[in-house]
């Protein structure tokens, strides 16, 4: 790490005009974009995610979505690197299976959390490259989102995004969820429909902006009667 | 198996390995996940490669950019009357602001809390597996354990892992049989007794307006003031710490067991403009 200048632009393209010897190393990460978000009402849960798989500047698929569904009553959703996303979810399908044969019973939300808690800590000094948000309903029936971060803090929300165009998303859900920063203005309760309409409007605004989110939309809506999925197309450029 | 587990007895063959030293700990490169009830957690480790320096030479490439989220501003301390801990509620991911509404008090058992500043994951992990020994050493001691062995216990969790890139800045408060207890653990292994600690990056602002307003023997509402004027005064100056305007703040007062879960005075919300507090919103209190 000769020069400081070849960490100004990570992954871009850079001038071309020699910087000084830089080194190069294989890098067990890559970066595969992708957008989550979670809400969580009186009683439902949403999450979604967009379906693009990205690397550099291609495009591997355009219908890869990032939530897995866990439980009748918890998906999950992951971005990042696609690599540690899929060996992620397979470790936790695996765990809930021996859970439910150890205990007969089904994890609940709040414990599925606290058991990635500790699978993603396990890898503290090679973690797993996924940024985590589970969305479901709790014991009482009401809406529950847990938000991670790639080593294992988390807490409970009632909104969150996740991915590449979260900084983007967080602030506007901040805004229209959380009412923050307005004036004057009555906190009504999220409906259902108006939390999907929202989210849908939301990656609309994504896609517009950020270069790895688009092409569609996956919202997975929980309620007590089960999880219910819509796909709705976004902008494909 | 669990009774065994708790119990704390040992088997024959764990009994042999300490009397015929153990092979090499193993350096995993991957953890095994499917063992319940591992004694020793696993962790895995990049191979060949140093730790603490390893993900800051993987966010140079492919727009790899993996920014774990650090915690910011608390201090504790205490007074004639008991324990007071105060802590932010921003949470930063780089330049990123993860959260604004984390709760930093981590409640060990009803008796003890640790704070949070540093790596968010570290202190969640190690405080957690901090409460499971500190309820394993109530089952199998039959009295609560102190302060100074709880923080003992953090501080040996700390030093088995120095060097590897931890970062935990810790305060472990309590009451105990000595009365009220107060600890610093961080990552390096240091544990010092105090009567007064901030850590963090708005620390410095906090520790010189709770040192010019400190007595021994405040009454308890004067010390609640003190504590909150700490945080709001380094939160107002610290673009790492809850900001002046929407930020959200928790009180705790760690007083005698005779109600054992400490009051806690929880979200104040502090209203700013210039440096004269126009407003505050009453918190709720929880017992």
């Amino acid at each position: 790490m000769l020069s400081s200048n070849a960490f100004v632009d990570p992954g871009k393209m850079k001038d071309y005009h020699y910087t000084g010897p830089v080194e190069h190393r294989f890098s067990p990460y890559s970066f595969n974009g992708g957008t989550v978000l979670a809400v969580a009402g009186e009683d439902f849960a949403i999450v979604a995610s967009d379906t693009r798989l990205s690397e550099g500047y291609s495009i591997h698929s355009r219908d890869s979505p990032k939530c897995y569904k866990l439980t009748d009553t918890t998906v999950i959703g992951c971005s990042g690197f696609h690599g540690d996303c899929l060996t992620l979810t397979k470790i936790i399908d695996a765990r809930l299976k021996m859970y439910k044969h150890s205990n007969n019973k089904t994890m609940t939300s709040g414990a599925i959390a606290a058991m990635l808690s500790t699978i993603l800590y396990g890898r503290r000094f090679f973690p797993y490259y996924v940024y985590n948000i589970i969305g479901g309903l709790d014991e009482h029936g009401k809406g529950a989102v847990y938000s991670f971060d790639p080593v294992g803090s988390y807490q409970r929300d009632t909104y969150k995004a996740g991915g590449s165009a979260s900084a983007m998303l967080q602030p506007l859900l901040d805004n229209q969820i959380g009412f923050k920063n307005m004036e004057g203005v009555q906190h009504v309760p999220l409906t259902q429909d108006k939390a999907v309409q929202l989210v849908k409007d939301v990656f609309i605004s994504a896609a517009e902006r950020d270069v790895y989110t688009g092409d569609a939309l996956r919202v997975c809506i929980i309620t007590k009667e089960g999880i219910s999925e819509q796909t709705v197309p976004l902008r494909k450029d | 198996m669990a009774l065994f587990q708790v119990s704390g007895l040992k088997s024959f063959a764990e009994l042999r390995e300490q009397i015929l030293p153990a092979r090499q700990t193993h350096l995993f490169d991957r953890t095994n996940h499917y063992n319940f009830g591992t004694k020793t957690q696993e962790f895995a480790v990049p191979l060949g490669v140093d730790p603490s320096g390893f993900l800051g030479t993987c966010s140079r490439d492919g727009g790899v950019s993996i920014d774990l989220n650090h915690g910011t501003t608390t201090l504790a301390f205490k007074f004639r009357h008991g324990v007071i801990v105060a802590v932010d509620s921003r949470a930063s991911a780089g330049r990123y602001l993860a959260s604004n509404d984390v709760n930093k008090v981590i409640e060990i058992n009803p008796y003890l809390l640790g704070t949070m500043s540093g790596s968010a994951a570290d202190c969640q992990y190690w405080e957690r597996l901090l409460a499971k020994e500190c309820r394993l050493y109530r089952l199998r001691s039959n009295h609560r354990i102190s302060v100074a062995a709880a923080s003992k216990l953090l501080c040996n969790m700390m030093l088995g892992y120095r060097g590897m890139g931890l970062s935990m800045g810790s305060m472990i408060c309590g009451w105990d049989k000595e009365g009220p207890g107060l600890y610093y653990v961080d990552d390096r292994g240091t544990r010092l007794s105090g009567r007064m600690f901030s850590t963090g990056c708005g620390s410095s602002y906090a520790y010189g307006v709770v040192d010019s307003g400190y007595r021994e023997d405040m009454a308890v509402e004067e010390a609640y003031e003190l504590g909150r004027r700490g945080i709001a005064h380094a939160t107002h100056r610290d673009a790492y710490s809850g900001g002046a305007v929407n930020s959200e703040y928790t009180l705790v007062y760690i007083h005698q067991p005779t109600t054992p879960v400490p009051r806690c005075l929880r979200h104040f919300s502090l209203v700013q403009t210039g440096v004269s507090t126009i407003g505050r919103v009453a918190g709720t209190f929880q017992d």
